[in-house]
């Protein structure tokens, strides 16, 4: 039986696809069977972060639909052979993921995988409620800005009450919390909510602090998951979620601003 | 044709049923002297044209009922509808006021509560959820062997997340966990809260104006007993994040450090 985890935040633009990529890809490296879904319908982007667009046949709507089979569907990633990508849909309608079409899928998934990987699109409504539906843990993506803690306290308020789970009355979601796009130097100056503000409304267990990175970026770009880049800050706070997730006691790095020496804060401004 | 339909319904519902708490302006009379008040209103109305255009209103009359003083309904009707402000009910005990009332197309609510005056109706019950997620999401926990004859009590474990509304039908809510703004909790009788209370907390749904909410850390967004309530605006500085008290005394919504 396969965990699922879904990534989601309510909130678009956060980095839930960049923490899908990463969470799948650091599973998948430590030898761990690994699917991650695209269940942005119509927006897909997984798929470029992942560098495989090039390599899309048949997406997750076809499957549900039956017009292909999931090995069809399932793509390889060419980095890691524990890791298979299922991209969504670029032309359809969200509305063609079903409950029990999603159901399926991921009951076939469940036998031969260790985790399924749900990278949730924005919002609250459809695809987003799919994602999380059948969801074992949640990991829920949040800024350090107030509308962002918002939308993820509503997130979680959703959790608790539309998912398999809750309406079957077992033991809940089991949820977490990654901070992305910290920046350590703002918050020190009071421009940015620090880990204990966004803590003290959100009350969760804290998976991860990501700092803010132009490595996140560039890996984007490049379609590589910032994972896979050891030497920036970002790959690093995500190589220590996946850890964490495992079950590993990690200290939190990257909470305190980068101490500079005279020079380099004269030539890198 | 007006056909009933009787065909088996099949799939689900086009339409939902819930229950949602609205705070409305109640215009309440205490003389039956319409030209004054058409006077005062105006008066109070000018000052504020586009607070009250459109404003639903309720009208009580329980004061004027009490001393069996005779009101003119259809012209007071008339004359908030000449302001702009919509009529939605009126307040009344008087039999003869509520045929007044139902034949002007206005709803009759009993004192006190949001039901209609009619002995036969049914108190709805659990209201379901207000917008499909929230309510009660905290499964399973609210009135757990609830024992028939003793008032109900409802106790949440978990944090109540921003959309989640809770309702405590018949009586107390009690809440050990964070409250987060834009959740709502609802309680016939008193709201606890032992945590910070950063959203809504409504006491005394039903008009017990003797409800109180308690709570250890007041940062609330609203705060309403029986219908009196008061936004985060109007809560002194001096009253927030510290264990307070609120209640009602003459109808005055008051809060007290604890």
């Amino acid at each position: 039986m396969a965990r699922i985890i879904v990534i989601t935040s309510g909130k678009g633009g956060v980095g839930k696809t960049t923490t899908a990529a990463a969470m799948s890809m650091g599973l998948a490296q430590r030898g761990k069977r690994t699917v991650v879904i695209d269940f942005d319908i119509g927006l897909r982007n997984l798929d470029l972060v992942m560098g495989c667009e090039r390599r899309v046949v048949y997406d997750f709507i076809n499957v549900i639909n039956g017009e292909a089979n999931l090995n069809q569907a399932l793509i390889r990633d060419k980095r890691c052979d524990n890791l298979y990508i299922l991209p969504a849909s670029q032309t359809r309608d969200k509305d063609a993921l079903t409950r029990d079409g999603v159901e399926r899928v991921l009951d076939q998934l469940s036998e031969h995988y260790d985790f399924i990987v749900c990278d949730s699109p924005a919002g609250i409504e459809h695809g987003a409620t799919m994602a999380m539906y059948f969801a074992d843990d949640a990991i829920v993506v949040t800024n350090p800005e107030v509308s962002s803690v918002r939308d993820s306290d509503r997130m979680l308020g959703i959790l608790a009450s539309r998912s398999k789970r809750a309406e079957e009355n077992r033991e809940p979601i089991r949820e977490y919390l990654l901070l992305t796009r910290y920046d350590p130097v703002r918050v020190a100056r009071g421009e940015m909510l620090s880990v204990d503000d966004v803590q003290e409304i959100l009350s969760l267990r804290l998976l991860g602090v990501i700092p803010e990175s132009k490595a996140v970026l560039n890996a984007s770009n490049a379609g590589i998951p910032v994972i896979l880049d050891r030497e920036s800050d970002a790959g690093q706070a995500y190589g220590d979620m996946v850890a964490r997730y495992l079950g590993e006691d990690i200290p939190h790095r990257f909470l305190q601003p980068e101490k500079r020496g005279l020079l380099s804060r004269l030539f890198k401004g | 044709m007006a056909e009933r339909s009787t065909a088996p319904s099949a799939g689900p519902d086009p339409f939902e049923l819930k229950v949602a708490s609205f705070s409305l302006p109640v215009l309440r009379l205490l003389a039956p002297d319409l030209d004054s008040v058409a006077l005062r209103l105006g008066n109070r109305i000018e000052r504020a044209p586009d607070f009250f255009r459109n404003t639903p209103i309720v009208i009580d009359l329980t004061e004027l009922d009490r001393r069996k003083t005779p009101i003119d309904l259809p012209q007071l009707v008339g004359m908030l509808r000449g302001y702009g402000l919509l009529p939605l009910g009126v307040k009344c005990i008087d039999p003869e006021l509520s045929a007044t009332a139902q034949a002007l197309e206005l709803a009759v609510l009993r004192e006190g509560s949001g039901r209609r005056l009619n002995p036969s109706a049914e108190p709805l019950a659990v209201p379901a959820a207000p917008d499909g997620s929230g309510h009660r999401s905290q499964a399973g926990e609210p009135n757990p062997g609830r024992v028939p004859g003793q008032p109900a009590s409802t106790l949440i474990t978990k944090p109540v997340r921003s959309g989640q509304r809770i309702y405590a039908e018949g009586g107390d809510l009690s809440i050990v966990a964070p409250v987060s703004s834009g959740a709502e909790l609802m309680a016939d009788g008193n709201i606890h809260v032992y945590g910070p209370l950063r959203g809504r907390a409504l006491a005394g749904m039903r008009g017990n104006t003797e409800a109180r909410i308690f709570c250890q850390d007041l940062q609330a967004e609203l705060i309403s007993i029986a219908g009196h309530y008061r936004v985060s605006e109007g809560i002194p500085n001096e009253l927030r994040g510290v264990p307070v008290q609120v209640f009602l005394d003459h109808q005055i919504l008051r809060i007290e450090k604890l």
